[in-house]
């Protein structure tokens, strides 16, 4: 295990190197062209301050990413921080999973989003969280749950975490300077056109040729950076399900909850977009038809319906080299797991514990789903001795409430 | 005077090698007490939970006293093992009777359907699942841990200060890793 995590550590590294490369290159670009119209000898003094201008919006994003990259992603998917009281079963699972993979128990949230997704975030295994959407929350049994949370530990186990903030900010800051660049080139040359055209002289040629390359490079530079960045997390994606098939000793309940997630047919995460999407279990970006036959290079996610085949075919054992075995039969390429994940241990397929195919009926699903809205928009649920569930509306001002069934007070103090 | 600082400068590296790697080696033996610490914890908060089990129970069940008996009587005796070999057969009938009680409770419909009963349940449920979760880990960690004592070089390491293997949990065999478990559904 330490020896994966060395070299997911050494291939983030190596990535976020290249992106840097990519980012600090395309700032000498744009600031070439800037300084271009003066004398021809500023033109690299232009490309040094592009350089600078970059490297400081992406160290100022960098230092922002590492000290509340994770607060940033969870306000922004809207997510709340629950307790055990909260949803029990949940907050018991991930504390298995942590169990399981010998890890401190992260902050659990929940989304108040009928989209079935889940993340984990965070800098380090002890500041990591995990949060899911209530929409798959309702959706699925214990082993189902478990086999997601597991998933999410092995993102948080192989420090795919950080890797995915830092690469995320850093996708984030070519994708802002270029768009700023192509639409300042865009707007001044409207106007400029009409201020140089007399004035062309000897150097014009080499001006022209920057601003070409620069706009060139504006382009293909994101694009490029993305490519980099969906290559891995597909393949962390991958080790992902390798190890909560380890973790959970249970390959099918992941495939079971992936295989609710591709059944969905609710609307699509409402807080989600191109640079957070590869850090959700599945891609919450919902395609059309037509941009579902786009080549695999552009997804930040392998196909789920090969997730799910891999699991399924899982049968000898958990181990990540059954896994990888797997994953050779199903899609006759070579396994995408690094070879530090090959150990030679033996691990066994345990049974479930819940009856497989046995799932809530819709209606009860729906009754769950409505019930951790209601907790994630402020609601108090309390249980009253006699077995019956109160829900209180946040604007609830008294601070007892009567059961209604028998008729004792109960206080509001154990709020949550 | 070169060779002499090339010599000293070889010995430095070596001995901040050898440091890094006796830390390491502690660091994982660390994490395989750790490990064991963490079967203890869960087992201890099974004992915990029955009380409330019971509490929870007797209502519904007046006509069941010697299942319930039968669990508090279970605990006590697990509670008060002694040796680990004592202690892992306690552990084993408390889990029996566990599950003897869960397929009662089947015969009670207004229990399953009581929300405090519920809430137990699903920590006893997870509680049993701590447990071998925790013994999973423990068995991880001391693979880890004995593969770091057996390969070079740190196995020059560990000869010299006495780093002695950890003992698993139970076999490695698929078939033999089976923990009894209690099914709620």
């Amino acid at each position: 295990m330490w020896e994966l995590i060395r070299a997911n550590k050494r291939h983030s590294i190596v990535l976020i190197l290249l992106m840097a490369v990519v980012l600090l290159g395309l700032g000498y670009l744009i600031g070439s062209v800037f300084t271009a119209n003066m004398k021809n000898g500023c033109a690299m003094y232009g490309g040094l301050w592009g350089i600078a201008i970059a490297g400081t919006i992406w160290f100022f994003l960098t230092v922002l990413s590492f000290s509340s990259g994770d607060q940033i992603l969870l306000a922004a998917s809207k997510a709340k921080r629950v307790n055990h009281d909260v949803h029990p079963q949940l907050f018991n699972v991930v504390q298995e999973m942590a169990l399981a993979s010998g890890l401190p128990m992260p902050k659990v949230y929940i989304i108040a989003d009928p989209a079935p997704n889940a993340f984990a975030t965070g800098r380090s295994p002890k500041t990591a969280s995990v949060a899911i959407t209530a929409g798959l929350l309702s959706k699925l049994n214990r082993d189902e749950l478990q086999g997601v949370i597991a998933h999410e530990m092995s993102h948080i186990l192989h420090r795919d975490i950080l890797f995915v903030t830092v690469a995320g900010i850093m996708l984030g800051s070519i994708v802002l300077m270029s768009q700023v660049f192509l639409r300042g080139m865009f707007y001044s040359s409207l106007g400029s056109r009409r201020r140089y055209s007399g004035s062309s002289k000897g150097g014009g040629q080499a001006q022209i040729l920057i601003m070409i390359i620069a706009i060139v490079a504006a382009i293909l530079a994101p694009i490029f950076a993305q490519l980099l960045y969906f290559a891995l997390s597909r393949k962390r994606e991958y080790l992902a399900d390798a190890g909560a098939a380890r973790l959970t000793r249970y390959p099918a309940g992941l495939a079971a909850a992936l295989e609710k997630i591709s059944n969905d047919h609710s609307a699509q995460l409402a807080c989600a977009n191109k640079v957070t999407a590869p850090m959700y279990i599945a891609n919450p970006l919902k395609k059309n038809k037509k941009a579902a036959k786009l080549s695999d290079l552009t997804s930040t996610h392998p196909p789920i319906s090969e997730r799910i085949k891999i699991l399924r075919t899982m049968a000898g054992g958990a181990s990540m080299k059954d896994y990888s075995k797997s994953f050779s039969q199903v899609t006759k390429n070579d396994s995408p797991l690094p070879a530090a994940a090959i150990t030679d241990e033996i691990i066994g397929i345990r049974k479930p514990f819940d009856q497989p195919g046995k799932s809530s009926k819709q209606q009860k699903q729906m009754h769950q789903l409505g019930d951790l809205m209601r907790i994630v928009n402020g609601f108090v649920f309390l249980t009253c001795s006699c077995g019956l569930k109160l829900k209180v509306p946040p604007n609830y001002k008294g601070k007892t409430v009567t059961c209604p069934k028998c008729k004792k007070q109960l206080s509001l103090k154990k709020s949550i | 005077m070169v060779s002499l600082i090339v010599t000293l400068v070889v010995v430095v590296l070596i001995v901040l090698f050898l440091i890094a790697m006796y830390n390491s080696l502690v660091q994982l033996r660390n994490q395989v007490k750790n490990a064991w610490a963490q079967i203890d914890v869960q087992l201890k908060r099974r004992h915990d939970l029955i009380p409330n089990l019971v509490e929870t129970a007797k209502g519904y069940m007046q006509h069941e006293r010697g299942t319930l008996e039968a669990i508090t009587e279970a605990r006590s005796r697990a509670m008060g093992a002694g040796s680990v070999a004592d202690a892992s057969k306690t552990e084993g009938a408390l889990t029996e009777a566990l599950s003897k009680f869960m397929l009662v409770v089947e015969n009670y419909p207004d229990l399953k359907a009581n929300q405090n009963f519920l809430q137990v349940q699903e920590e006893l449920t997870s509680t049993e699942n701590k447990i071998s979760f925790s013994r999973q880990n423990y068995n991880d960690q001391v693979l880890f841990f004995n593969n770091k004592i057996q390969m070079f070089p740190s196995n020059v390491v560990a000869g010299m200060f006495n780093f002695k293997q950890g003992e698993f949990f139970e076999i490695e065999a698929p078939a033999e890793r089976e923990v009894p478990k209690v099914n709620f559904s």
